[in-house]
């Protein structure tokens, strides 16, 4: 019989650490059992958005979409659903969102407001069958430069496309290409930034998961539109999967000529190399990309010299990040007016985005840009879990800063994010509930940039580390009156005299959270309080004695004996003075009886 | 690979592609519960893919469904054409199969022999 179904099981990285491998070694063994085989096919596809719902299987021609299964679901969807043409209703996504249980994709609010251009290939083929790739309109668009178009012609179609760079700074990609193509020289190189290091961002990873062919053909097009031969992919050792795919789909293309020499019989060559890193965020500002690509120890160069003169090994060089190389087939196959068709004037097309954080579906999602923040949060992030009230939402990662709710209708794009002192970046978004201390934040985000500072300049090395210290202070209620003007002075020097952008960048999260929630901050310095009861100097636990039933769990996982009671005997007592306010009593409490509240820091 | 490798490549892998695009103008939905796969469902399921396949139908997909209490009259299959009222047929074999695909599927003209309910989607 012929084919008739064909089973995508998402393998991306968060299904595959939800064991979507066993779940689809069960789908095999039971199609197999049943003599499906040839018209059930099983398909490994790369991400398909929803993570939180992994792993994830998505039924065609139908459209079914099954969630959080386990090879104990298998049985069931074989016999019920392929044989029988039954679908299982249990199994499916129970979207809250959603006006009546899904029976497919297509009508879950999850996937309705997202226009997927970038990712339209990502959880649908098979990103280590070529084929697949081919199938689904793949090579094409190289085929067409090599055959059709002038390399000044694709530079021109992906300047006058309006594209900008996907990577955070969004610099517009056809002046980068312009810039290398006039470079006089025989030999100039190609850089895929896949260095993605932002705290709760994955939009690389999961492309070069899902579409690595379609990161090579890119590039591909690119080498052909500034003449340069060869390039290099930087991905870092922590994406394994990532690396695996790009180094099956470097050889496939290899071995049908579509890197190497002569590539389609045109005469054109190019072919890239894979370089892994260890994983240093800086790594992921271009110059410091640079040197790691030579084997030197990954720190910025002093620009200019911009890589578009002298890049890597000194040539001039072409970088831009995976997202925005996803974008290059597209343009080139359907247009630069097309591409303006999408998105905003001035930032066109649209944008990948993870969702993370206090939202309900957590994620890779990709709209067009323009979509507002409230559309992309509580539309298709399905809004806050537990009936919680929206803080913040923070974009941008450590460069980047945090929104609050009244610029929800804020339509995202470079500008207008910009405006509200913090930046596109690369598309980590972090969603953040009513009990998130915006102090606190900004401090965990200033760790990091301290943590992670390459320590060649001072500003960066040391200005950081200062402002880090403040912020403890502030947070264990230590705050000085003069400590949020202290802030400031030291941001301003930051941002003017690092040498590169992290470090320039780095202030941004405290400078948007004392731009939006000032009053936080001052609660935190002149009452002491933190009024979200995060910062654990400032709060302490309390055991409600009317409602305390002396079940004695808290008294069993408290790690230091803070709590003392007899069970069947309430109330029991907690003796702050002992008590660390690690909050562990709070989560396994099954009556709700105890309590933070707000406690004047003691005093060294 | 030449250019026109690439493009012949495309041509045929594009088919089983086409499975997974969900917007099929034409939906034949095979009833597939225990007594039509009793009465030969399987088969005529078969024989619908076949005659797509001969044809090179690509806005067409063939799905199934459970049996829905018309036993006498099973096989029973389902003609979902968009915007258009389904079309249920009974006692379809494989012969009134292919006969569904070239007259009702590729014409648009319903044979009215088999008919046995027509109901809005």
């Amino acid at each position: 019989m012929k084919r008739r179904l064909d089973v995508l099981v998402c393998s991306g990285a968060a299904c595959a650490s939800a064991h979507s491998q066993d779940v689809r070694d069960e789908l095999r063994r039971q199609i197999a059992s049943h003599g499906l085989d040839e018209e059930v096919h099983v398909i490994e596809t790369g991400c398909m958005g929803p993570c939180e719902m992994g792993p994830i299987v998505l039924v065609y021609p139908e459209g079914v979409f099954y969630v959080r299964l386990t090879p104990a679901d298998v049985a069931e969807i074989v016999e019920e659903h392929f044989l029988k043409g039954r679908q299982v209703d249990r199994l499916l996504w129970e979207s809250p969102e959603a006006r009546r249980l899904a029976q497919k994709k297509r009508q879950l609010p999850f996937f309705e407001g997202q226009q997927k251009i970038v990712l339209s290939n990502c959880g649908r083929i098979d990103p280590e069958n070529l084929e697949e790739y081919i199938a689904a309109d793949g090579y094409a668009a190289l085929a067409k430069v090599l055959s059709e178009m002038k390399p000044d012609a694709v530079v021109a179609s992906i300047e006058s496309s309006g594209l900008r760079g996907r990577g955070g700074a969004g610099f517009p990609t056809g002046k980068k290409w312009q810039f290398v193509a006039q470079e006089q020289g025989e030999e100039k190189a190609i850089v895929c930034n896949g260095d993605e290091g932002d705290p709760g961002a994955f939009m690389d990873r999961s492309l070069l998961e899902g579409d690595p062919h379609a990161i090579l053909e890119g590039m591909a097009i690119a080498a052909y539109a500034v003449g340069a031969d060869h390039g290099y992919i930087y991905v870092r050792a922590e994406y394994p999967l990532a690396i695996q795919r790009l180094e099956i789909a470097v050889a496939q293309a290899r071995e049908a000529g579509l890197l190497g020499l002569n590539i389609l019989e045109t005469g054109f060559s190019f072919d890239v190399e894979l370089r892994i890193g260890a994983g240093a965020f800086v790594c992921g500002e271009e110059t410091a990309l640079l040197e790691s690509i030579e084997g030197k120890r990954g720190m910025p160069r002093p620009r200019p010299p911009y890589p578009s003169a002298s890049g890597a090994f000194n040539l001039p060089t072409l970088i831009n990040n995976v997202e925005t190389w996803g974008n290059i087939r597209h343009i080139v196959l359907h247009g630069p007016e097309w591409f303006r068709s999408v998105g905003t004037e001035k930032s066109p097309g649209t944008k990948v985005f993870a969702l993370s954080g206090n939202v309900c579906n957590t994620g890779l999602v990709e709209v067009p840009m323009g979509t507002t923040l409230r559309q992309l949060i509580f539309d298709i992030g399905g809004g806050i879990p537990g009936d919680k009230a929206f803080k913040a939402v923070q974009t941008g990662g450590p460069s980047g800063g945090c929104i609050p709710a009244k610029h929800l209708d804020t339509p995202i794009d470079y500008e207008s994010l910009k405006e509200l002192g913090t930046i596109m970046g690369s598309g980590g978004v972090i969603v953040m509930d009513e009990d998130s201390c915006m102090v606190n934040i900004a401090k965990f985000f200033l760790d990091f940039s301290c943590e992670e500072s390459c320590g060649k300049c001072v500003p960066c090395r040391i200005g950081v580390d200062q402002m880090r210290k403040i912020l403890e202070r502030i947070t264990q209620g230590q705050g000085h009156p003069d400590d949020l003007g202290r802030l400031h002075e030291l941001a301003d020097v930051i941002k003017a005299t690092s040498l590169c952008g992290l470090g320039q960048a780095a202030p941004n999260p405290v400078l948007s959270t004392l731009q939006h929630f000032e009053d936080e901050y001052r609660a935190h310095v002149e009452d002491k309080v933190c009024p979200a009861m995060v910062c654990r100097e400032l709060i302490s636990y309390e055991i409600d004695t009317a409602t305390c039933k002396a079940c004695d769990q808290c008294r069993k996982v408290c790690p230091v004996d803070a709590i003392s009671g007899e069970p069947g005997k309430p109330p029991y007592a907690l003796n702050a003075e002992t008590c660390i306010r690690c909050g562990q009593c709070q989560v396994v409490c099954p009556f709700d009886a105890i309590h933070k509240t707000s406690r004047q820091p003691v005093a060294d | 690979m030449k250019l026109e490798d690439l493009r012949k490549i495309r041509e045929r892998a594009s088919k089983d592609l086409n499975l997974r695009k969900g917007n099929a103008r034409v939906q034949i939905v095979v009833g597939m519960g225990t007594s039509g796969i009793a009465a030969g469902a399987r088969d005529v399921l078969a024989a619908f893919l076949d005659e797509i396949a001969k044809r090179g139908l690509t806005d067409v997909v063939v799905t199934q469904t459970g049996g829905r209490g018309l036993a006498s009259s099973e096989p029973v299959v389902e003609i979902h054409v968009q915007e258009k009222p389904i079309v249920v047929y009974g006692n379809v074999d494989r012969e009134r199969a292919a006969r569904i695909v070239a007259e009702h599927v590729v014409n648009g003209q319903a044979i009215d022999d088999f008919v046995i309910e027509v109901r809005e989607p």
